[in-house]
């Protein structure tokens, strides 16, 4: 045995900007995504839906659909081989609606055929007869008493009360609000799909786009009457998810054609049924009032939210406690009022999307102080930064913050940060209305504005958060491999890189192979909650450190330390470690919300340059500036590609992106008319990365995801304001907000703090 | 209906549907699945191929229209081991997320470098204006197409 030369210095290492493994396969069209995945010989499925928002099902004919050329199953809920009910928080979705249906959209009757072409004309051939009911679609409304109720168990999915300090608490200042959140779409560019094949046990394997296998599993087996382990999930290539990919859409629809027909089956949803497919963010309806001391320190906030659930329940319970915990904004408030309701209607189902119910108040919040700065007449920065959270401050939950930067340091470094020049008004392309040639710069105002947010990381309340890694070292061809085994799924957001990055960091080996996720192994945990990083990559942290501890006990035994040797020496025999890693526990929510029910605390601002032309109401977003606490940077990279992709959700929240309803029926679901920024809209972004780190995170990198999306919003709308003086209560902000000065109004009078189910009437 | 037509250099004839898209064809029947099936109303750019040269969306060209031309899809640009400078650029400016876009925007760029050379960022985000993302927020999409540019594409 020779001593080993000084070790080549590795490349990809934590804190390197690596690239993706999986980049040159997506950049060639190799990668295979879950609409890409084909067998010889496999049928297609479709997807009958409703179209009315809520009617009772009288009877459904199939025989016509039945007899059709190369249609080979029809089912509809007779044919379902149990009674269970699936469903995200609540099991409170039938596979197939039977009796009633409650959103436009709701499956109702699938088919698998040999053509996609064959079972989408058989999808028009199943007869459904329905009785349409008066639909439901105002979720102030759904909660009043006397409403007709949706559901056996009634209309209010979750009811959510902060109280802190003195709920009746008095201020010299005081500043109210109502406000509203329209319907955003995750908009993934990938349509859900998979791949179901019989398996010879009678059991079934899914090859499926989703966030989190072992989720799925729970809800899928129990409805296919199997046992778990008959049910195999493998994932398929994603096409971005941002919550989108949470519920199940069509992952038990697969497994029931592939089990009926005995046959390979594919089920891809177009763009259309993909808006109907999958949930939504939660529009909201919110009241605020703010009261502060004459010298700016907060001295209470109430506010009272109502967030439209839709036709069942997927996450929104866990929505609804988000809006409320966060509601106050990342501010020391001694006193607090929160009642947040989350209300069953006949509109589409709403569930996670990035953000995940901070964005909601935080629009509301932030909208709250700027209008408290003008009535105090202090600086709208100064204002937020006297009154920011440090470390050892408590929230509204009464939890202290803890291992954070102080954000007030985040305010101030992004309110300091470069601003762009003067607008151009000689290139009409970087004028609003862009290459549309409508202005030179006479109706052009700006406006600059900065908001801040913050979001916890994690799973909440007392939920039992855990992510497995298998991490197996072995020797090929005289070189050490690590293979990285994780059920987590690669989304988009980079996980492979976290996992390859950090085993490659702790065990000094060059060569990462992070394997295909499936079931297998244990549960990672979803792709959400900005939970990840700190989750999976604590495990693989964890499993990494294990085997490291066994090369260190090879090396002693050989009688020298493990720097003295080759790794690749020591693997004689593999190592293989498998660790299931938990963050600290939580505490359930109480009756006032008074508790430790968060892991940790994720900060951002964001400060907004916009030209408004105020002829038009046309908006052009010219600089988003961000600081963001994430800990540490474990690809610096593709921390900027996170902070630059969440922006552009919140700027297309701001000014475009809404499903506009009309009696429960989404009107644009098209990428036409639902409308997401593109190039020419995405202005730069300025990224001031902190890395502030927690002691529990790995590397104390504290995860990334969520506030870009936070915060950005309300930074652009006010932006928008301080351009033109409108009052911009709800946001997308629309032309006609900006020229005509429209304000939304719910039509009910709610005073903040109380509960929603006690609204009166405005007329 | 047979429809010959050539796709990556080689001759091919397919049986297709009067209804059907030049993508469904590239996808379903020639199994050449690089160009993405996202919005297939030629909103997001996310299907885009060559067609004698030219970029069109693959969504929007009916297989009927597409017969006896010259089709080049992302599948004919590099290997794994041999990149194409336009993918190396996506792959090193990190440009890539969730990448069902990614095979749109390195044709489109392909297509924009090919008739300039050198584009200014206004005429990047012109020319890519018709490919959606939704993950990257465009910068390093746009820091791609710059490492890409004066390159032999």
């Amino acid at each position: 045995m020779t001593l080993a030369p000084p070790r080549t210095r590795l490349r990809g290492v934590v804190g390197e900007s690596a690239p993706r493994s999986d980049a040159p396969p997506k950049t060639q069209g190799s990668f295979e995504y879950a609409s890409d995945l084909a067998r010889d010989g496999m049928l297609h499925g479709a997807t009958v839906r409703s179209p009315h928002a809520r009617a009772r099902i009288v009877r459904i004919d199939t025989s016509a659909a039945r007899a059709m050329p190369g249609v080979v199953a029809v089912l509809t809920s007779a044919d379902l081989p149990t009674d269970e009910l699936f469903g995200l928080m609540r099991r409170d979705q039938l596979v197939l609606a039977r009796g009633e249906v409650r959103y436009v959209g709701e499956p109702v009757a699938l088919v698998a055929a040999e053509d996609t072409e064959q079972a989408r004309l058989a999808t028009k051939a199943v007869k459904v007869e329905y009785e349409p009911l008066p639909a439901v679609t105002d979720p102030v409304a759904a909660l009043q008493s006397g409403a007709p109720q949706l559901h056996s168990f009634g209309n209010v999915i979750e009811d959510v009360r902060v109280v802190h300090g003195d709920p009746k608490a008095k201020a010299d200042i005081v500043v109210s609000g109502e406000y509203e959140i329209g319907m955003q779409d995750q908009a993934p560019l990938g349509p859900e799909a998979g791949l179901a094949i019989p398996d010879a046990d009678g059991g079934v394997t899914l090859h499926i786009a989703t966030q989190w296998m072992h989720e799925d599993l729970g809800q899928i087996a129990p409805c296919l009457g199997l046992p778990r382990e008959k049910v195999r999930l493998v994932l398929a290539g994603v096409g971005g998810a941002f919550g989108a990919r949470e519920d199940v859409t069509l992952q038990i629809h697969l497994c029931l054609l592939a089990l009926a027909t005995r046959k390979p089956v594919r089920m891809v949803y177009g763009r259309e049924e993909s808006f109907y497919g999958h949930v939504h963010r939660h529009p909201a309806r919110l009241w605020y009032e703010h009261g502060a001391k004459r010298d700016g320190t907060l001295v209470y906030v109430r506010a009272t939210i109502v967030l439209d659930g839709g036709a069942y329940a997927s996450s929104s319970p866990a929505v609804v406690a988000n809006a409320a915990c966060f509601g106050a904004g990342p501010y020391r408030v001694p006193n607090a009022v929160i009642h947040a309701v989350g209300a069953y209607t006949d509109n589409p189902p709403t569930g996670a999307m990035r953000g995940f119910g901070a964005v909601q108040s935080c629009f509301a919040y932030e909208a709250q102080m700027d209008r408290l700065a003008k009535a105090l007449g202090m600086d709208p920065v100064e204002l937020r930064a006297k009154n920011a959270l440090r470390d050892g401050d408590e929230i509204i939950t009464s939890q202290p913050v803890e291992g954070s930067e102080p954000v007030a340091n985040l305010i101030r470094r992004c309110a300091a940060m470069r601003s762009p020049g003067e607008p151009d008004t000689s290139d009409p392309a970087a004028m609003p209305g862009g290459v549309g040639n409508i202005t030179r710069g006479e109706g052009v105002r700006r406006g600059t504005a900065l908001a801040a947010g913050f979001k916890n990381v994690c799973y909440s309340h007392g939920f039992d958060d855990y992510s497995t890694a298998r991490v197996r070292l072995v020797r090929e061809r005289g070189e050490p491999v690590a293979y990285v085994l994780t059920a987590a799924a690669e989304v988009g957001q980079g996980i492979v890189l976290v996992c390859e990055q950090i085993a490659r960091s702790v065990l000094e080996v060059q060569r990462v192979v992070v394997e295909t996720p499936n079931t297998s192994i244990d549960s990672a945990g979803s792709s959400s909650a900005s939970r990840q990083t700190w989750m999976t990559g604590g495990a693989v942290l964890a499993a990494c450190r294990e085997v490291r501890t066994e090369l260190e006990r090879r090396a002693k035994a050989r009688g020298r330390a493990l720097e003295d040797f080759e790794v690749a020496d020591l693997l004689d025999e593999p190592i293989e470690r498998t660790v299931k890693h938990r963050h600290r526990p939580t505490e359930a929510r109480n009756e006032t919300t008074q508790n430790h029910g968060h892991v940790a605390f994720l900060f951002a601002a964001h400060r907004a340059t916009v030209d408004v032309d105020v002829e038009t109401g046309l908006v052009k977003v010219v600089q988003v500036a961000t600081s963001q606490d994430v800990g540490k940077a474990i690809n610096p990279v593709a921390v900027v590609g996170q902070l630059e992709g969440g922006i552009a959700q919140g700027l297309g929240l701001a000014v475009m992106e809404e499903l506009q309803l009309r009696d429960g029926q989404i009107r644009n679901a098209s990428f036409t008319d639902y409308l997401l920024p593109t190039m020419l809209d995405m202005p730069p972004v300025v990224c001031d990365i902190v890395e502030h780190p927690h002691r529990d995170a790995p590397f104390g990198a504290k995860g990334v995801g969520e506030p870009p999306t936070i915060s950005s919003t309300p930074a652009i709308v006010a932006a928008i304001r301080a351009a033109t003086g409108r009052e911009l209560n709800r946001v997308p902000v629309r032309p006609d907000d900006i020229v005509f000065g429209t304000v939304a109004r719910s039509g009910w009078r709610v005073t903040p703090g109380d509960d929603p189910r006690k609204a009166a009437r405005t007329e | 209906m047979r429809i010959r037509l050539r796709v990556n250099g080689t001759e091919r004839s397919v049986e297709a549907q009067d209804h059907e898209s030049l993508l469904t064809v590239l996808r379903d029947d020639l199994r050449l699945a690089g160009s993405k099936n996202a919005c297939e109303q030629g909103e997001c750019g996310s299907c885009s191929v060559l067609m004698d040269g030219e970029l069109v969306c693959a969504c929007l060209v009916l297989a009927g229209a597409a017969a006896d031309r010259e089709v080049r899809t992302v599948e004919s640009l590099g290997t794994m081991e041999r990149m194409h400078p336009v993918q190396q650029a996506f792959v090193d400016a990190g440009a890539v997320q969730c990448g069902f876009c990614t095979p749109g925007f390195v044709i489109s760029t392909v297509a924009l470098l090919r008739a300039n050379p050198e584009p200014s960022d206004a005429e990047i985000k012109e020319a890519l204006a018709g490919n959606i993302c939704r993950c990257t927020g465009y910068g390093k999409i746009l820091e791609a197409v710059h490492r890409a540019a004066g390159q032999r594409v």
